[in-house]
């Protein structure tokens, strides 16, 4: 019996020939990674362990994204704990403000995440290295500690499904679209437990920025783990930055999948997640115009990356944020944000009445810049509307691809792109 | 492991946002994080846990952001253990490694109600439902679980093996 390409990585860690769904096992891993949020009680589990060191201070990243530049005085005290971890311990992948970017949008982009490798974060959207043909997942802090202090982590060897997608895609619809429609076709736990393998003439076309967002929700379906079998596109997006020598793997022909989906989907077009769930889609031209919004938020692990900010930009271009609107836009890392300066997509966003933020997770979690009040009604370019998840437990978050973000944010109303003129 | 208690019950994809709220996230400390536990969801269960301390829930609970301070929230509020249909993967990973008893029961989550006393077995995986007379079935863990829930946990777990001599 063949073996898929999430049974292939994992085997190849755990120094097997094989493995099967089901199977308990510990695998070695390549990369780990925590944040300001998981990565304080990741440390104070580690000191109860009472080893003297890490497993190797070049696998691990601690990266200070969400409630920084600090918020308050308490999270203050969270990065300090991080802060001085790290120099205790000497962590070579330490990201200070100003240096620091959203953790799932820095790490591919420094080539720390590679294809074939095994990683595991206390985050988890850790999903998302899978688009580079890793094995990648979301973890606790305690099984971060653990994996800190051992380099290993036990795992259950998840079942896999293959989704194939058909087809050319419609103007205006991306990554996001492709994800949100599958999760509204199988449901918020519809791969639970499962490994999501994604793949198909679409995918294969699919820009490595696109591919990131569809493995950056495989979490929003339930899966352990989103996964693309690496190809040119892949090799030619690692091949500057890798750190470190990497692997391709690929899902053998006869391999065992639990289940089958195949779409075409060419005559998809724009969706929106409604509150409070991500599975709540509807098409962009079914949904009513009167939905009256207060914010725009662009940015996050799922869609702050330069590709995303190039979009939105193309649709603000010569426009204003309706009076209404507050349009808050994120450039996920310090890279993003230098080059979307050099593009001139900054000056397209100020002069359309946008506030930039630093690089941070801030409005995605409800943490800060531009948290919800009371009644209010947002979209974002992120990956969760539950109830309070970007303030108060009765404000309402819709989530969408960019370019009906930046469309929306004209308009004062949930609205499609082809509703704005594209400017020159 | 046997747990006797009543049944506090929620419905279906109760996610980790809206178990500990992220504007509570500055903290890790356990009981700073069960003053807000569920408070989004229902602003009475503080009082109500204190007389139904096991909670009955339905499908992928403890859904999507990984924060332990879910499930600590949640032990710290003083809940004895969590019986669900079924749980997400990281919450269930999370529950095990600090020792949070936790038991999926997919089949007869319906057929209790709120406030049922009920008494579960984590050896035999029998659960019983003291007040309808019902006792239930369900699988044990594996044995690699079973061991990190009787040490009390993965941190527990670590240290033994390292006073074994064992590698970790
Ligand atoms: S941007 Fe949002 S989803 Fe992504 S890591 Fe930050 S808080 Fe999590």
């Amino acid at each position: 019996m063949g073996m898929t390409i999430t049974e292939k990585i994992l085997a190849a860690h755990a120094n097997k020939k094989e493995v099967f769904p089901g199977e308990l096992i510990f695998v070695k891993l390549d990369f780990i990674l925590a944040n300001d949020i998981t990565g304080p009680l990741a440390i104070k589990e580690f000191e109860k362990i009472g080893v003297d060191k890490v497993f190797d201070n070049e696998r691990i990243a601690l990266i200070p994204d969400h409630s920084t530049p600090n918020k308050d005085i308490k999270s203050a005290l969270q990065s300090k704990i991080l802060r001085d971890f790290a120099k205790k311990y000497n962590i070579k992948f330490y990201y200070e403000v100003g240096r620091v970017g959203i953790e799932h949008a820095l790490l591919p982009e420094e080539g720390l995440t590679l294809p074939g490798d095994c990683i595991i974060g206390a985050d988890s959207h850790t999903c998302t290295y899978g688009a580079l043909g890793a094995f990648s997942t979301g973890v606790g802090s305690t099984d971060l500690a653990y994996a800190m202090a051992t380099g290993e982590i036990w795992l259950k060897v998840p079942e896999s499904l293959k989704f194939v997608y058909y087809g050319k895609l419609s103007q205006w619809v991306t990554g996001k679209d492709i994800i949100l429609f599958t999760i509204g076709e199988i449901g918020v736990d519809g791969a639970r437990y499962k490994a999501m393998e994604f793949s198909g003439e679409v995918i294969k076309n699919l820009p490595m920025a696109d591919r990131l967002t569809i493995c950056n929700m495989a979490i929003e379906a339930g899966a352990k783990n989103g996964i693309i079998e690496p190809d040119d596109i892949t090799i030619n997006y690692v091949k500057e930055r890798a750190k470190r020598e990497y692997k391709l793997y690929y899902s053998d022909k006869d391999a065992n999948y639990k289940e089958i989906y195949e779409w075409d989907v060419s005559r998809l077009e724009p969706v929106i997640a409604f509150p409070h769930l991500p599975s709540n889609v509807k098409k962009i031209s079914e949904i009513s115009k009167d939905i009256y919004i207060d914010q725009v938020y662009i940015g996050s692990c799922t869609n702050g990356r330069i590709e995303d900010l190039r979009l939105a930009a193309k649709i603000l271009k010569g426009h204003k944020v309706h009076p209404d609107v507050r349009l808050i836009i994120t450039p996920a890392t310090p890279k993003t944000y230098m080059q979307a300066l050099k593009e001139g997509l900054i000056e397209i966003f100020l002069e359309a009445g946008a506030s930039i933020t630093p690089p941070s997770c801030g409005p995605c979690l409800g943490g800060h810049l531009g948290v919800l009040a009371e009644g209010e009604k947002a979209v974002a370019t992120t990956n969760r509307n539950f109830v309070g998840r970007m303030g108060h437990p009765k404000s309402e978050v819709y989530l969408a691809n960019p370019a009906v973000a930046a469309a929306s944010a004209i308009l004062g109303r949930i609205g499609a792109p082809w509703e704005v003129e594209v400017k020159k | 492991m046997i747990f006797r208690g009543r049944a506090l019950k929620y419905g279906d994809n109760i996610d980790t946002d809206v178990i500990i709220p992220a504007r509570y996230l500055n903290t890790t400390d356990p009981k700073e994080l069960a003053e807000h536990c569920m408070e989004d969801l229902d602003a009475d269960f503080r009082e109500k846990v204190k007389e139904k301390d096991i909670l009955v829930v339905g499908d992928n609970f403890g859904c999507g952001s990984s924060r332990e301070h879910a499930p600590i929230a949640i032990k710290a509020s003083g809940v004895k253990c969590i019986v669900a249909k079924s749980f997400a993967r990281i919450f269930y990973r999370n529950a095990i490694n600090i020792g949070l008893p936790i038991l999926e029961l997919p089949d007869a989550i319906d057929e209790i109600n709120e406030g049922d006393e009920i008494e579960v077995d984590f050896e035999s995986g029998i659960v019983k439902n003291i007040t309808s007379g019902k006792s239930y079935k369900t699988f044990p863990y594996p044995p690699l679980i079973q061991e990190i829930i009787n040490k009390g946990g993965l941190i527990e777990f670590a240290k033994e093996k390292l006073r074994k001599g064992g590698n970790l």
